[in-house]
This record gives C-alpha cells, structure tokens and sequence, in this order.
C-alpha cells in the first residue's frame, strides 16, 4: 500500500477540510495559492513561479524517488500543463477530446472519482495548428473550470463532474479553438483563443465563474474601445504606442484578421491588480502583405481584470516575420535590479529574447538573447524596438536562410519556474533554426494558393534543447544542461533546491538548482511536454507529478504518426523530429505519473 | 458503407496468391472496383455540390463512365484536414481538381491549367491590363488573403484603404455566407472596383449573372515570385499509383468531352505547361 496512513486515519484527517472547503470561505484561488500542499492553479500561483516550499524531497533523497501510482488519460495526443490537486483530489485532464478525471488521493493509487468528457464539435479538430493539445483546467470555490479545443468555456461542479454552464467562446468553422488554461481571478475566467494561422483575430474574454454570462472582451487589434485601453495606457512609456496605434500600425482592413491570439499562460498580481499575458502573431503569415508595425500583436500586456482595461502594452516583435508567437509565460518577481528592489515581470519569447519588464509601470529593464539569435542583434534600451538584421527577414518569393531561433522559437509554451530561494529563472529552452521559403503549392476550397515552407534545422552545436538557469536581474545564463530534444516540457523548482523538467525522449529528471548536477532520472512511457508539479498527499507525504505523452508542435509528427516522406509537414517539424530521432526515442499515449520516496 | 476495395493491395494479394497456386491472375478484373469514389465538396460551386452541379461533378460522371464504374461521394468541406482525415483514411479515393504540386496527395498529368484573374465590370471602362496599372493604386480592390495576387498586391506596396480582403478558410458547410463567389458578386454589385480571384470562380459567377465583366487572366511570373498559373489535376493517396494510372488514361480518353465542360463553366483556360515549352501534349 502507497499511501501508509490508514483509510480510517485518512477521513479522520480530511472531512473537517472538505467541510471547511464547502463553506467556500478559503476556496478561492487567492487562498488556495498559498497553500504548497496543494497546486491548485495552473502556474502552481498567481506569480506563475511553480516553485514550492515542500521540502521532504530533497538533493540528497532525490535519488530514492519512485513511481507510486500511473493512471492513463485515454488519449494519445501531446499532454501538456500539469494536473492540479486541491484537498485530497487530482484534477487530471487530457488532449482532445479533453477528458477531465478527479482523482481520489486517499484511495491506494488513486481511484477515479469522476470523469467528464465534453461534448465537442469534430470540426474544430482539423484547424487545430500543432496537435490536439490543452494545457489544464482550473479550480475555484468548488468548481472546475476549463475550455475546450471546440472554443467552449464549461465550469463543472467540483464535486461530482456535473456540467453547471458552459458557453461559447469562438467558432470552429472559422477557425477558432482553445487549448490555453485560462486562470480565474475573482469571480472571473479569463480565457484566450487560438488560430492565429486562420487569421482569427485575437481576445481575451472574462466569464462570471457562477453564471458563464460574459463580462468583458478585450481585441489585440483594431479601435482603441475594442483594445480597452485605459485613459493612462502606457503614460509611463509613450514610446512603446499609443491610442490609435491598433489600426493605424496596419494598412486597410488588415487588422480585422488581425492574429494576435492569446494562447499561452496568464498571471496576476493582486497588489496592483494586473493581470499579465501576451499576444500571438499577426494574422496575415505575408508579412509583405502587411506593412508597418502592426500593434498589438506580439505584445505583452497588464490589464485590470475587473473591467479588462489595459494599462500598458509592449510589442516584442514590430512586424513580425517569422512566426514568432509572444505567447509565452510572464512569471512575477520581486528583483533587485541596478540596487533598487522592483515587481517586475520575465518573459523568455519565442524571439529568443529574454525580457525583465517592470510590471507596475511597463517599463523594458532587462532584454538578452537566452539562445541563439540572429534575427535582431538586440534590443535597444532608449526604444524598446529590436535592432534587427534586414538580411534574416522573410520576404515573398526569396528563400532566407539560417534563421535562429525557427519559428518554434527559442522557447515555445513549455513554462519556466523561478526560485526566490537561489533568485534564478530554470527555462526549457529550444535550439534550432530554419531557412524559410515561399514556395509550397497549397489548396483549399477550389483555389490553390502559395504558401511558405519552412525547413527546420538544429543550431548551433546540434543539440536541439538545453534547460537554462537564468540571471533576470543581470540577463545572464548561470548554467545549462543539453538535451537531444527540445526542451519542449515545463519546470518545477523546490525549496530544497531540486529542479524537475522532462524531456521528449521520455526522461524525468531532477536537478541540482545551484549548477544543474543530475540527481535522478527515469524513463516514462512517452516524451514529456507537460509541467511537474508538487503536493502533500492525505498522508502528508510530498509527491511529483508530471504528465507523460508526447506532442505539441515538435512532438506532433510522432503523436499524430506522420509519414517521414514528407519533411514539411506539421509546419516543418516533421523533417527536424525525423532527422533527429524522435521517432525512435518515443512513442505516443497520454499517461500521468505519481513519485514518492520510498 | 461498403468496405472500401483497394485496387493496389488487391491486385499485389492477387499477385502473390496467383505465384504461389501457379494460376494464372485472370479473376483480377471481376475485382475491378465498381465505384469511383469521389471526395466532394458538399457546397462550393462552381467546383463541386451535393446536387451535382459542379465542374467537379460533371468530370467524376464523364470519368467514371469512361472506367465502366459509377461515382460515389464523401462530402467534406475543401479545406484544413481534407487529406489527413478523409483521402488518406480511405473514405474516399479521388480528390478532383487539385494543383499539380500540392504535396499530400499523388497528383495526375494535368487536365486543364488556369489562372488568378482580375476581373473589373465593363461599364467602368478601367483598360487595366496588368497589376502594375497606377489606377490600382486607389480603385477599390477586393482579394482572398493570402493568395498569390494578395502578395503580389504587397510586393507593389498596394496594401493601404483600399484592398478589402476576403477570407481564404471557407467551410461550405458552416459559414456559407463566405462562398469564394461572394467577391464576384461584390464585383458585380460594385462595392469593389476590382476583383483578383482565382479564374474558374470569376467565370462562373460572371457567366451565371450574365454579367459583362471583363476577365483578365494575370500573367504568370514565378521568376518574381508571382504564380499565378497553375496546372489542375486529379488527386490519389500517394500509394495509389495504379488508380492514378488508371485516371490519366480515362482523362486523355475524354479530352475533348472535359474540355467542353470547362468551357460551358466559363472557366479562363490556358495552354498547358507543356505546350507552352514546347514540348508534346499528352
């Protein structure tokens, strides 16, 4: 038996705590975060640090962990994000068609409580870009909220799994899905959409948790009342854009397909109450097509939650032409910068920049290549615009070659962790270049069309992943450790100094936080690009956790069984995952993994 | 549903069982496949619809009859997925009218080529002849985005007020308000100036509203980047190489018969590629 506690010894421990859970007072994830025996939001907080104070499992232990239970999701597609645990329940979700299953904890290896199973519409699963994925659900005042790949919003009662609402939040047909978790602040739900590659035109959308009645949207593009930008939207840093700019940085009516689509993480700072989060690419693949910076896309972003109101906004890549998505992960920290001690935000783009923002103000502190870069030589301080390399810009009809990073970006959704313990940034990142070309012959509806092909290709030194320890006060690589694949799972950092990631060739590791020494590793059934996480069990034991199922962008070609003859295919990782042995490294399902000591 | 016959694995099974029992493969013909089963575009005329109205329809009849079979469909929007979940999971076995070069599928020898045109109503008296016309410059433009006349558009710097995109993604069975014919009619109504569009819908909506509408097929020019011609074709799984052989057969039977509904459709043609090199037809 795991849990060594007995059942009896079990419920006298924890009724008093589902019954003090139902009163709803401590319920809400503002508590909840507090908490390291539970993870009950997607980022572990609201910083989205996903460092915890457990300390039971340590460097010196590490070595003795081993699998308590595995269950099976069901589902064969790329798991990312990380399963949540509130009270003595794992919340376990799945890829499309995005199963959720609670998880009884003080049963010996977990026994299933619920499963729900949302009814979906089959057609948002060919427009799905790079795999059937979904990153989490979360919880609040006893209830599951989540989305779907069908662009549904449903909150569940935590309880028993019954539906308590569900709306919908885009169209499939048109070519709008979700796979972001979302995070609930207040009575809000926040949520984002995707399919930037269809020219969907990118919001952020809040819901009432109680009813699912919408509260407000916010545009990444177009008129100033559809952006909600607030009456001091960046005053501290004019230069970064103005009112106006949603429509006048684009030409015609371009910015009605506008992209900007808002799949990646959100946090939230309840002190200034700001949430942060930021935008995809712009619509148009073309950048030709498109003159001129094209706001917001690209953009990070701090609104109130309240109303949606933005007070600042800064665009990373100005007219992007490379695919580079800014939907990456903004982690909230207090740092001590040029002396004095500051809030700020670390966000490590897709543009291979790694940028310490103050996130009061909007201000850019701190912007670092973290991998290979040579689109731009860097970004200028005084603007806050990259300094780019015109011969590494994309144009129609011209085959540009060697660009770093590629359009996975120098690091894609898989989320970073932060240890206010060691003061470090612990960063998945990805190597790898591409020459991008228009050329290939493309077909929808009757009419061919032109599209680009995109060759992917490792970087410098061969090896496609590295997981970086990061200095954001300083923008400062400390130490790194190689990976054959990309670094394409999240990161859990302990107070004891342990760092945990896994790779896409299926191996769980443990770190040493201080120089990213290898403690302990194990192989899991299928590559990991999900996010371990941490908690107590009923019987106050520490456990991690972390989802085991290859996929997402890079992972695709293996999940989806994609023939190698075609190297283009899934946007060019096919080639790149073929060469690079993916193939032979893993294999598909979708599973979740429980450690213990022993 | 009738379990799908696979003339490829048939014909090798038939192969080998015929080597080992040393008789001869006669029986292979009475397993020739009796239907020509067809991935449709349930909505999307000119090209193909569930009453049979299409050029699409009319050729899989002409071919199919050429092959003594009859033409069964699976409707399925032309759009993101076509290949992976219905070709290539054996629900049906032809895609009609691709471009040669769409790398998913085996595609035929070419049966007819046609190009992007720009379309303007006569009655304007514009005289454009090219995209590199100054009027372009502020007439109002309509354009699927992302096809090649829309980059050609940005490669002049044409990307201001006046180019009004329409949406390439169009999911008949969903959003049919987006039809691709819907910018000819905009055209035709005058709410733009000037349509690009791809030449097979341009003529059809143009004939269909006896419209008089000058129809300008834009010259190709891939050296610049500017393809706008393309060669179309029958499509097959990659593994289909004797349905494709099978299929190149019948089109050149029925040239002439193809040509004509081509024709009655009012699509733009254009010699093909080979011809246009010099070299021998077919």
């Amino acid at each position: 038996m795991r849990f060594k506690s007995s059942v009896v010894a079990v419920i006298a421990v924890f009724l008093p705590a589902a019954a003090y859970a139902q009163s709803a007072a401590g319920d809400d994830p503002m508590s909840l975060q507090a908490d390291d025996g539970q993870w009950a939001l997607p980022a572990k907080n609201y910083s989205a640090t996903r460092f915890s104070t457990l300390n039971k499992i340590t460097p010196e232990n590490v070595k003795n962990l081993k699998v308590a239970w595995s269950m099976s999701t069901g589902t064969n597609q790329g798991h990312e994000g990380s399963p949540l645990v509130v009270g003595s329940t794992m919340y376990v979700h799945s890829s499309y068609p995005n199963h959720v299953y609670a998880i009884d904890l003080t049963k010996e290896g977990g026994a299933v409580k619920w499963k729900y199973t949302p009814k979906q519409d089959a057609r948002a699963v060919p427009v799905a870009c790079c795999d059937l994925v979904h990153r989490g659900v979360n919880y609040a005042n006893g209830k599951i909220l989540m989305v779907t790949l069908d662009a549904q919003v449903i909150a569940l009662d935590a309880k028993t799994g019954k539906e308590l609402w569900k709306v919908r939040n885009g169209d499939p047909a048109k070519g709008e899905t979700m796979t972001s978790a979302g995070l609930v602040v207040k009575d809000k739900f926040i949520v984002g959409i995707s399919g930037g590659e269809f020219g969907v035109r990118g919001h952020v959308t809040a819901y009432d948790i109680n009813s699912g009645k919408q509260i407000w949207r916010a545009y990444s593009t177009g008129p100033d009342e559809d952006l909600r930008l607030a009456e001091d939207f960046n005053a501290a840093n004019p230069h970064y854009g103005q009112k106006g700019q949603g429509t006048s940085t684009w030409q015609g009516d371009a910015w009605k397909r506008g992209g900007g689509t808002t799949w990646g993480w959100y946090s939230y700072d309840p002190t200034l109450n700001l949430f942060y989060y930021s935008t995809g690419n712009p619509g148009t693949w073309n950048a030709d097509q498109r003159p001129g910076d094209n706001k917001w896309s690209m953009t990070l972003w701090a609104r109130d939650p309240d109303t949606g109101m933005a007070h600042w906004g800064y665009q990373m890549t100005p007219h992007d032409a490379w695919d580079y998505d800014g939907v990456n992960e903004s982690i909230l920290a207090d740092l001590t910068i040029d002396g004095k001690k500051l809030p700020v935000l670390v966000h490590f783009d897709r543009n291979g920049f790694a940028y310490t923002m103050d996130r009061a103000k909007g201000t850019l502190l701190v912007a670092e290549p973290f991998v290979a870069v040579n689109w731009a030589t860097k970004i200028d301080k005084k603007t806050g615009r990259p300094i780019e390399d015109f011969s590494k810009r994309t144009k129609q009809g011209v085959v540009t070659k060697d660009i770093c990073p590629n359009a996975m970006g120098g690091k894609d959704q898989q989320p970073a962790a932060f240890s206010p313990k060691t003061g470090l940034f612990y960063v998945p990142t990805n190597n790898m270049c591409m020459d991008y070309e228009a050329t290939e012959v493309k077909y929808t509806a009757g009419a061919p069309y032109v599209g680009a092909n995109v060759l992917m290709k490792p970087g410098p030194g061969g090896e496609l992943g590295e997981l970086i320890a990061w200095d954001a006060t300083t923008g400062k690589k400390v130490w790194g450790i190689k990976e054959h694949q990309p670094c394409w799972g999240g990161v859990l950092a302990t107070t004891t100094d342990v760092v945990f990631y896994g790779t896409m060739d299926g191996w769980f590791k443990a770190v040493h936080a201080k120089t990213g020494k290898l403690l302990w590793k194990h192989k899991v059934g299928s590559g990991i690009v999900g996010a371990p996480m941490t908690f107590l069990g009923p019987n106050k034991k520490q456990y991690i956790a972390v989802y085991s199922g290859v996929g997402g962008w890079f992972g695709a070609p293996v999940s989806n069984e994609l023939p190698t003859n075609d190297p283009y295919a899934a946007l060019g990782a096919v080639g790149l995952a073929d060469k690079n042995g993916l193939y032979k490294a893993t294999t598909k399902g979708g599973m979740v993994y429980v450690f213990e000591l022993e | 549903m009738t379990r799908p016959t696979r003339p490829t694995i048939s014909a090798a099974w038939l192969a080998v069982v015929s080597a080992l029992l040393c008789i001869p493969a006669g029986p292979a013909q009475a397993d020739a496949p009796k239907q020509l089963r067809v991935c449709g575009d349930p909505n999307n005329l000119p090209f193909s619809n569930e009453k049979l109205e299409g050029i699409e329809n009319k050729i899989a009849d002409v071919i199919a009859k050429d092959l003594g079979m009859t033409v069964a469909y699976t409707w399925w929007p032309h759009q993101r997925g076509l290949v992976k979940r219905v070709l290539n999971t054996r629900r049906c076995d032809v895609l009609l009218g691709i471009p040669r070069g769409y790398d998913p599928v085996l595609w035929t020898k070419p049966y007819y080529r046609t190009g992007y045109v720009l379309a303007y109503r006569k009655d304007r008296k514009l005289e454009l002849r090219s995209l590199d016309d100054p009027q372009l410059k502020t007439l109002k433009i309509g354009v699927q985005v992302n096809t090649p006349p829309h980059d050609a558009l940005g490669q002049r710097g044409i990307t201001g007020d006046n180019v009004v995109g329409y949406q390439l993604m169009f999911d008949s069975n969903f959003h049919a308000e987006d039809y691709p014919g819907k910018l000819v009619e905009d055209l035709i109504a005058g709410t733009v100036d000037v349509a690009l569009v791809w030449g097979p819908i341009a003529g059809y909506f143009a004939k269909k509203k006896s419209a008089p509408l000058e129809v300008v097929v834009l010259e190709d020019r891939p050296e610049s980047g500017n393809r706008f011609a393309f060669d179309i074709s029958f499509g097959v799984r990659k593994s289909d190489q004797e349905l494709k052989g099978r299929l190149e057969e019948a089109l050149a039977r029925r040239h002439d018969e193809i040509k004509h509904i081509l024709e009655d459709f009012g699509v733009p043609l254009l010699p093909a590629a080979e011809e246009k090199a010099g070299g021998k037809t077919r």
